[in-house]
């Protein structure tokens, strides 16, 4: 789960990590009292969406820029009232683009120079992993590529935790050698890590943690996602969801145990199992057709499950055909036909359907299928029913 | 004939009095399946099935009736606990079903597993089986048929997919193994390869993949230096968009990094028979590979 920034920069706050005095404020009534808030003088206007990319993005009514350096509070009020309300597409966004809900007003800082920190979960060896570079401002995968050794490493054992030595290793990795800054650096790593750890983060991210001229360790942006099988433990974090930011489809298939991911092709895809989901999506690829999306209706794939995942395909217009794929394990295929025919019957499908089913009771679940009289294709295999219902689709294209 | 699971296992059920793990350790029990203990605190003194004694410490399950493998359908938010406390009684093989457990404590646990003897299959994984000996988690027995062939995998349905292919077409497994869809688990892709390749009893290998980490590459670069088995694969996701998880908590490909063309590169040039979709697994096999 993703938060925004403002609420990403009040977390570092709570764990005494250094950030620009800033303000957010929802709607236009509130900017005056917002920016009362903040020192005269420049003032920073961030738009707060979730994606990346805000600085270069563009508004669809023309506006240039999610992030404005204003010269003081009554051009930051204008920047800010362009913003508010309308959508910004950023490279990160798709080309529909986010609705600008929220500004966050910012006071400028003197940069000297820029850095990049994060902490994250390193796959390899299963521990967290303290990232820091000398190379701020830029995407940490490039630096990666071309100037390798410029990234500093720490890995934490987390039976030990964060020790004296870690931070000394990434302060210094990042050329820092006075007292004043180590210890800075050591105050920032410690809230850093405790934010980690303690509220089940997957990410935290500086980007760019900046030195000012005097010296001063703060970090000018903040980026924070949670891991959202953490969130049962965390009912602060979860108040901070915003479901603007998801894919209204998305936000249901959950509510009813669903996976879904919306894709932009015309063939939705209904299947039991994560892996068999995606192998689903690509096998539709592979024989020229394109996913509409990845839905799992997890294990059991009752008639309730069925009948709610038809509806959310559905409610995608782009969607010119469905294919069922389930591998009935435990459960009899008998079983999963009644639920797909019910459910086909629920949504008053209109466009091509084509089941495979294999598994416990193939057989009997098939016939169920025929005799249903719906018009649907059954198909004898995975590969079979992929190009079934891309042949199905394909001619409505023309 | 298997790695890992046969005529010795002695289970015991952690949290296997709920709906969902009584469903399956029945099932399991079934199969043939030696289930000789359960756990759920506070349940302890009572019997599962009228005859399995259940008690409330993995400890005393191992003391009073010898178990030496455990199977977790415990809650997420209790699971890692189980699995820590299967640990610390010395369990030497923990099954972990559990799908939704937290990183930060699947990360403690794979520390106290590398302090430990105990090897741990899963998190979020349909478990594993030796057909006609030995079944432990959720997948249907009736898929697999003995024989020489050995299955690891991420995915769970996908398993099922692969392990009906061989089937189907007259063969059968030494011993397949769900190894989970979670970022960290216990069992990776080359710890099964290993075990695998060591089994006289296995002759060829499948070995299932998807998105997300680079735990397929490091087993390709195994593969091609130490196993002289027929291996093949399939990497699901080539269609998955970047930056989002593909329902398995692991599937997800960050920053350039996990991606299918990167594993599917990797695998086959380790000389590794890759199959073009996952209908074509067995086949994909069989085309390098003459079971004897």
């Amino acid at each position: 789960m993703n938060i925004h920034e403002f609420q990403a920069k009040e977390l570092f706050a709570d764990f005494g990590i250094a950030i620009p005095k800033g303000v957010a404020a929802k709607s236009a009534d509130e900017f005056e009292s917002a920016l009362k808030q903040l020192p005269e003088g420049p003032v920073v206007v961030k738009a707060q969406i979730h994606a990346g990319g805000r600085g270069k993005g563009t508004f669809t009514n023309g506006f240039k820029g999610g992030v404005h350096v204003c010269k003081d509070k009554a051009s930051a009020l204008e920047a800010a009232r362009s913003m508010l309300g309308n959508t910004l597409v950023t490279h990160q966004t798709g080309p529909e683009g986010k609705v600008v809900k929220t500004l966050f007003f910012n006071e400028t800082c003197d940069i000297k120079k820029e850095y990049y920190l994060a902490i994250t979960l390193d796959r390899g060896s299963s521990r967290p992993v303290i990232i820091a570079s000398t190379e701020g401002g830029v995407d940490i995968e490039t630096v990666a590529a071309e100037a390798p050794e410029k990234i500093t490493k720490v890995f934490i054992d987390p039976a030990q935790g964060l020790q004296a030595y870690h931070k000394r290793k990434v302060a210094f990795g990042l050329g820092f050698s006075e007292k004043a800054q180590l210890k800075q650096m050591d105050t920032l790593l410690t809230g850093l890590y405790r934010l980690y750890w303690e509220k089940d983060a997957s990410l935290v991210e500086i980007n760019p943690l900046i030195t000012t001229p005097e010296d001063r360790i703060i970090a000018l942006d903040a980026k924070v996602g949670f891991d959202e099988n953490a969130l049962f433990r965390h009912s602060d974090i979860l108040d901070l969801r915003d479901l603007d930011e998801e894919d209204p489809k998305e936000v249901e298939a959950g509510r009813h145990g669903l996976n879904y991911i919306a894709l932009d092709g015309n063939i939705a895809c209904l299947v039991n199992g994560a892996g068999l989901a995606m192998a689903t999506m690509d096998i539709i690829k592979h024989f020229g057709g394109n996913p509409a999306n990845f839905l799992d209706v997890g294990g059991g794939a009752s008639e309730e499950a069925v009948t709610e995942a038809f509806r959310i395909i559905l409610s995608d217009p782009k969607v010119e055909g469905i294919l069922v794929n389930i591998f009935g394990g435990i459960m009899s295929c008998k079983v999963i036909a009644s639920g797909v025919i019910a459910a086909a019957r629920n949504v008053d499908l209109k466009v091509p359907l084509v089941v495979r089913l294999e598994g416990n009771e193939v057989e009997e679940g098939k016939a169920l299928l025929e005799e249903s009289k719906l018009p649907l294709t059954p198909a004898s295999s995975l590969s079979d029913a992929a190009r079934k219902v891309v042949a199905e689709v394909a001619p409505s294209k023309q | 004939m298997s790695i890992l699971v046969g005529k010795e296992t002695r289970v015991v059920g952690q949290g296997i009095t709920g709906n969902f793990g009584s469903l399956h350790a029945r099932k399991n029990i079934e199969y043939g399946t030696s289930y000789v203990a359960a756990v759920t605190p506070g349940k302890g003194g009572q019997q599962f099935e009228g005859s399995i004694p259940i008690f409330n410490t993995v400890h005393e399950a191992v003391e009073k009736e010898g178990a030496n493998t455990s199977v977790i359908f415990v809650p997420p938010p209790f699971a890692a606990d189980g699995i820590l406390e299967a640990i610390d009684a010395g369990i030497e093989l923990v099954v972990c079903i559990t799908e939704g457990i937290p990183v930060r404590d699947m990360a403690v646990v794979k520390d106290a597993l590398s302090k430990s003897r105990t090897r741990l299959i899963g998190p979020n994984c349909p478990g594993i089986i030796t057909p006609g000996v030995c079944n432990i988690g959720i997948m249907p027995g009736y898929i697999a048929r003995p024989g020489r062939i050995g299955v690891v995998s991420r995915s769970g349905t996908l398993t099922y997919e692969a392990v009906f292919q061989v089937t189907e077409r007259g063969y059968g497994q030494s011993t397949c193994i769900g190894i989970g869809g979670d970022p960290i688990n216990g069992t990776s892709h080359i710890d099964a390869i290993r075990l695998f390749n060591e089994d006289p009893d296995t002759e060829a290998i499948i070995m299932i993949g998807e998105i997300g980490g680079t735990a397929e590459e490091e087993a390709a670069a195994y593969i091609k230096e130490h196993v002289n088995k027929p291996v093949a694969a399939f990497i699901a996701g080539m269609t998955a968009p970047p930056g989002r998880r593909m329902g398995h908590a692991g599937a997800i490909v960050s920053g350039g990094s996990g991606t299918a063309e990167a594993k599917v590169t990797a695998l086959k040039a380790a000389g590794i028979a890759v199959s073009e979709t996952p209908s074509e697994i067995a086949e994909t096999l069989f085309g390098i590979y003459t079971p004897s």
